[in-house]
Parts: C-alpha cells; structure tokens; sequence
C-alpha cells in the first residue's frame, strides 16, 4: 500500500523556507547545466543551418579551412568546366570563387575587438545563395570600395551600421546593406566585390576556396572525386554542410567546463538535499512510527520519502528551466577555431533541453533521498513512537 | 569572545551527519569556486615572466592573417629603446593529419634574434648554435618534444597550407621555457620557408616582437611605431605583449562574463546550502537559547555564538575545497593550458576563495541568528521543536 502523494506535498509546504531554498540550490545546478547547453545547442543550429547539400567547397588540399587555403585563379576556369554542375538560368554554371579574410573590429561589449571574416564574392557567389535576404539598404556594386553586412556584425560590432565606414586594404569601405543570412553562419561575415577585394590585397592570382553547386547528389560525389583526383589542382572538395558542422567543435572547450561545473554543482546540491531530506526524516520520526502502526510497509516509508526528495528535486528543476528560459534567442558570439573569427548564434532551448534539466534534476533527487528514505524505513517503531 | 569558540564548535558537532553534510557540500561548491577563480586570474591576472613586460607584438592593422613587410624590422630599430627585433611568422600546416592531438604551434623566424628577444627561454650554447648554422634546423621547446615524443636530430615534414611548400626540418635545439610561459612551439628559420615561395609573396612576415630596454618606454615605443607607418598601405597595430594575448581571450567570446556568471551561479547555491543548514540547527534549538537566556547570555552574545558555529563550519568546508583545487592543480594543472601557462592556485586565489568561504559563513547566519536571538524568553522555554 502506497503512501498519498498529497502526504509529500503537504509536508514539502510546512516546511516553505527549507524546500525553497533547497529548490533554489537546485536550480541555480540545472541553471548553470541548461544555460551551456542552450549556447552550444544555439552555435551548432546556426552551423547545422549553413551550406545548401548540393554543394562543396573546394579547397587546397589539406587546407582545413577556407582562411588558410589558396586556389589559383587558373583553376577556377577548369572547375567551371566540370560535367555536373547546376546552372543558372542565364547558362553560367555556378561556380563561385571567393577570398576569405579576416578583420579584428571593435565589438561593442569590448574595446579589444574580436576577428570578423570578410567575404568578397563575385555576383554569382550571392546568387547561389538565395537564402541570404536584404533586410535594409542594397547590395555591393562591383568595382566600389563597398560591402554589406550580415546581422549578427551588425548587431554586435561598432560602427557596423548602414553609412559607416572601415578603413581596410587601400582605401575606406563604405556599408551599403545588412542582409539577412536566415540565422546561419553568413550572418556574422561582411562581403564585399571579390575583384575589388583581390585588387586592394593584391590578391588577384589566388583565391580562398571555390564554392560549386552540383546538380544532383551522384554529380556532388563524381565532383568531388574528380576534384580529388586532378593531381596537378592540388585541390580537395568538402560537402558545405559538412564543412560548417565540423566547426561546432569551436564549442567543445565551453562544452568541457559547463558539463565539470554541472556534475560538481550537483554533488553539492545532493549533498543540501540530503541534509534537507534528513532533517525531514528526524523531524517526522513520530509520524513515520504512526504510519507503520497503521500497517504501512518499510518499503512504501522508503518509496514514500525518496517520493518527496524527488518533488523537491523536480521543483528545482522546473525553477532552473524558468531561470534559463530568458535567455531562450538572446544573441552572442563564440569564437571559432576553423574561421579564426567570431560566429554569432542565439541561445537555442529545445524541448531535448528541458529534458535533460528534469533528468538531472531527478537524478540529484535520487542521490539526495535515497539514503535518508533508507534510514527512515529502518526506524524501530516502539523507538519512533517514543521520540519527542 | 575566545572562550566561546569551543561551545560554537561543540554545537556544530551534535548533529554530526548535518554538519559532514554540509562541509562537504560548501566544499565541493568551494573547490569548484576556486578552480574558477584560478582560470579566471590566469586570463585576466597572472604576470607573465618578468620579460613580458618589456616586449610589444606588431602586427596588421586589419588583422593578424595579414602579413606586414619584413623591412620594417630596420625602421623599427631606429626607435630610441628598442634594444631587440624579431620576427614570427605563423607557418601553419599539417603535421601527420589534422587531428589535434597532431597539432602544435609553429613559425618561422630569425634563428640570430629570437632568443634575445625571448631571454627567458633557456637553451644551451652548443644546440643553439648547431640551430643558427643549419638552414633547415628546427628548434623546439621541452613540453613539445614531451608531447610529440621528438628527438634531437629527428626530420620532421610539415604539409604546408598557408605556405603553398612543404617544409622538412631537422631538429638541432631544445629549449626549456619558464614555468608561466608554454615552451609547446616549434621555431625554423625564415629564409629557408621564404625559398619555395613564389617571387610575390617573398620578404613578408606574420609578426614582429619588439623588445624595449624598460618597461615604461614600452607605450611611447609602440605609439612611435604604428605612427612610422600610418602612412604606408600597410598599417600596424603594436600593443603590449599581455594585451596581445588578451587579444586572443576575447576572440574566444565574452569570458568575463560567462565566468563570473557561473561564479555568481556557485557563490549563491553555496549561500543558499549553508543559510538552509543553519536555519535547521537553529529551529532545533530555540529552547536552549531561551535557557541560556535565562542563565543571563544577552542578545547579542547568543547571535555572535550562532554566528561563529556557522563561520566555524563553512570555513572548515572552505579550507577542504581549497585544498582539494590546490592538489588538483598541483597534480594536473599542466593538462589544462590557460593563457600559455598550467592551471595553478596562487596564494590570491586561495585567500579569496577562503574570504568568500568566511563571507558566507557570516551572511547565511545573521537572519536566523537574529531571529532565534530575539525571541522571548518565555516563548522560547514554551516551544516545541
């Protein structure tokens, strides 16, 4: 026979201070736990989110990134002829060569700047992807020292707004328009004319990476095999989406402290709430003796008490979800290893989550209760009753 | 005051388990606390060897993967104190395969200068020289031939990347840094890289680290250096060695914050614990402060022994954490590389995480103190705990 669980509730309220602040204490665990998890679920969705399928990007081989790779110019002009290739409507197949830079910006929580990556693309380049919307202002015009902005640089850098300028290869760069990059990595680079981009780096013979549609998943595999193959290019292809996941790694380090802060927060928490569930045990010592002289069994005492370390648990747990909640779209920067430059992301809270805060939770109720529930439904029932 | 230690710390021993309970949990939290503290002093505290102070990086105005022409070593020693120049320059590539357990850092660089610049890195004579003679001479430091298991006279290749070569180097030299300073890197010389680079690309380099003959020159210099070349289509930005690295805290993000938002998250579930603890001894006992009452302890006595039961048992608590991260630091801080040195716990941090230890101690019990010490005598007989 199982003990009511409106019991646990009742008793869990008498005692208000004591289970809010051991609530609290578990809270503020799956708090901490939540809020890394939230950061590093937001950097992976916005790299997840970058780079059509039918894509790669092509690279120097061994290059493990656009930033350190070099593309001979040349070789643009064999790739273009490649069987395979999607075309755009005009016939142009899309084959987009591009120079990846970095800049060091001031941001605007902190004077020491952070690394912004500069794009430049030619016009094929912005159609092939048409995901990237305009939100205020235009697009670049070839030949001028011009560029637009992603949102996220435009949202957490100084002076990164439409009429600003930057000084930057041999002349000011003037900010023609924000666009939209529908959250992915896009939004935290700035493009500019690719030729405009070369001539001022004198860069005009080497490219950064070449970006090419295929036309369907079998031309994407024969494209990156013959790309692989052509030992005189020196080049390799990488799938775009795979090329941009493989960054999440850049979170791993945040990963590594947020899961020791966690799993050591929460031996501390058990610890609090055994001593909760302790004092709850002692304080009830007559109550428990009743409830055996009624014919409740040892096991329903021990059910019954671990039962209530586990509500206490869990209200922390739902407190913790309501402190991270907020933070659910709030817009921040990480800073990634492959590009050498900031991504930005939005905290994600998904519902995977808020499920791993109630399973930690419980689980820090489990520790807490288990051994104060023990020593409960061991209780001798003549010396429970005499007990004061 | 003295005398009533011994009573404080007898009534924190009758509820043993509570009070186990409890020290372990303010200890944990502390020894997390302190690990904290540690990595937050290491980015934002810790001197680096006493040379850093006179050394200034240049580098790119727009960026540090933009190169800055290798004639401006000449100008820059026109300087009035600047006593050394050298250059570094990023090699980057792949050794092996790109798995990071593979990775280190390298550069290329001018085998005559770089260990005046660098005098903290010891080497000896013989090594140093079979380095300077040969071109295609390597030399690394200690912690990088531990992790990389390299010998001397060992040929290494490096796939290059940014440098379109591949780079094969001997390795003449190790050298040993200070204990704050990484010695994880690998230095070859300049002009051997420059060999295989096309004509274009030839007489650039990454960085050049200046080295002032006293520390207070150190800003004027690097002012006067970027002033040398704003005219030039090749701007620099010349900073102190310390903010060059802070440079790289804050490419990682908002550290500051992320950290002192997790030590606020510690430092209140710490509060929250011991405030808990306390609340519960004190209800326990409301009948026996009502007795000493009656025996003739005032007020304020009954508070301030209340008051150093609680102080007494999370400095206890504290002590153990910060033990705890000490001997963890001690044991395995060399695995964790913050800002170029092991994770370690200085005496300041120590005291610090103590002092929070102690704050906490003070401020969980003052409201259930002053709570128990104020209720009257009669009713305090009368209860019923």
């Amino acid at each position: 026979m199982a003990i009511p669980l409106s019991y646990n509730i009742r008793n869990l309220r008498v005692r208000k201070t004591t289970t809010v602040m051991t609530a609290l204490g578990i809270a503020l665990t799956v708090a901490v736990l939540l809020g890394i998890m939230a950061m590093v679920s937001g950097l992976r969705s916005a790299l997840q989110a970058t780079g059509n399928p039918l894509q790669i990007i092509v690279v120097r081989k061994n290059s493990p990134s656009e930033l350190s790779s070099q593309v001979a110019r040349e070789a643009l002009s064999s790739i273009r002829y490649k069987e395979g290739i999607q075309k755009l409507p005009d016939g142009e197949p899309m084959v987009s060569g591009e120079i990846v830079t970095v800049m060091n910006l001031p941001r605007k929580n902190s004077p020491e700047g952070a690394n912004v990556t500069i794009r430049g693309v030619p016009p094929t380049g912005v159609k092939m992807r048409p995901e990237i919307k305009m939100v205020s202002g235009r697009w670049f015009e070839p030949g001028q020292r011009e560029v637009a902005v992603g949102k996220s640089v435009a949202a957490r850098f100084v002076s990164a707004s439409i009429g600003d300028s930057f000084r930057f290869g041999r002349g000011d760069w003037k900010i023609v328009g924000i666009f939209d990059a529908a959250k992915t990595a896009f939004d935290s680079e700035i493009w500019g004319d690719l030729n405009q981009i070369a001539t001022d780096f004198n860069r005009n013979e080497v490219l950064s990476s070449v970006l090419v549609r295929a036309a369907d998943p079998i031309a994407l595999e024969a494209l990156k095999n013959s790309m692989a193959d052509d030992q005189r290019l020196y080049l390799e292809g990488k799938a775009e989406s795979d090329y941009y996941a493989a960054q999440t790694s850049s979170a791993r380090p945040v990963e590594f402290l947020g899961v020791f802060v966690a799993v050591i927060m929460a031996i501390g928490s058990s610890f609090a709430a055994m001593n909760t569930m302790y004092a709850a045990v002692a304080r009830r010592a007559r109550e428990i003796g009743t409830l055996r002289v009624l014919g409740f069994s040892r096991g329903s005492i021990l059910l019954s008490f671990v039962i209530e370390s586990l509500l206490l648990s869990l209200l922390g747990g739902l407190l913790g979800i309501l402190l991270v909640l907020p933070l659910n779209g709030m817009e921040s920067g990480i800073g990634n290893n492959v590009t050498f430059s900031e991504t930005g992301f939005d905290f994600h809270i998904t519902g995977q989550i808020v499920a791993v805060g109630i399973g930690f939770a419980t689980l820090m109720g489990i520790l807490g209760g288990l051994l104060p529930a023990r020593s409960a439904s061991k209780a001798d029932i003549l010396t429970a009753l005499r007990e004061l | 005051m003295r005398k009533y230690i011994p009573f404080a710390f007898k009534n924190s021993l009758r509820n043993k388990r509570r009070t186990i309970l409890t020290i372990a949990s303010i200890g944990v939290s502390l020894f997390l606390l302190g690990i904290l503290i540690a990595v937050y002093h290491a980015f934002y505290f810790r001197p680096g060897p006493p040379e850093q102070a006179l050394r200034m990086v240049m580098r790119n105005r727009v960026s540090l993967t933009f190169s800055i022409p290798e004639y401006y070593e000449a100008k820059i020693r026109q300087i009035a104190g600047v006593r050394e120049v050298v250059s570094r320059s990023w090699f980057g590539g792949l050794y092996i395969d790109n798995r990071p357990e593979h990775f280190f850092p390298r550069f290329g660089t001018d085998p005559e200068r770089i260990f005046k610049v660098y005098p903290e890195m010891t080497i000896d004579p013989d090594q140093l020289k079979a380095f300077q003679s040969e071109r295609t001479a390597a030399v690394i430091g200690k912690t990088l031939a531990q992790n990389q298991n390299f010998k001397l006279g060992q040929k290494i290749t490096i796939k290059g990347d940014i440098y379109p070569i591949d780079l094969e180097v001997t390795i003449r030299a190790i050298f040993e840094g200070t204990a704050d300073s990484s010695d994880n890197v690998m230095y070859f010389h300049r002009k051997y890289v420059e060999e295989g680079l096309p004509e274009a690309r030839k007489g650039m380099v990454g960085t050049f680290a200046i080295l002032a003959d006293s520390a207070e020159s150190v800003p004027r210099i690097a002012r006067e250096a970027d002033e040398m070349f704003r005219n030039s289509d090749r701007q620099t930005k010349t900073e102190s060695e310390r903010a060059f690295q802070l440079g790289f805290v804050s490419m990682l993000g908002n550290v500051k914050l992320f950290l002192l938002s997790i030590c606020g998250a510690v430092v209140f579930t710490i509060l929250l614990v011991s405030a808990n603890t306390m609340a519960m001894s004190v209800r326990e006992r409301i009948k026996e402060i009502g007795l000493l009452k009656t025996l003739g302890f005032t007020t304020g006595k009954v508070l301030a022994m209340i008051i150093a039961e609680s102080v007494i048992i999370a400095m206890i608590g504290g002590l153990l954490g910060c033990l705890l991260a000490f001997g963890v630091c001690e044991v395995m801080g060399s695995a964790f590389q913050v800002m170029f040195g092991s994770l370690k716990m200085p005496p300041v941090v120590l005291l610090i995480s103590l002092g929070v230890a102690f704050a906490i101690g003070l401020l969980s019990s003052v409201v259930p103190a002053y709570n128990a010490s104020r209720i009257p005598i009669t009713e305090a007989l009368r209860h019923v705990g």
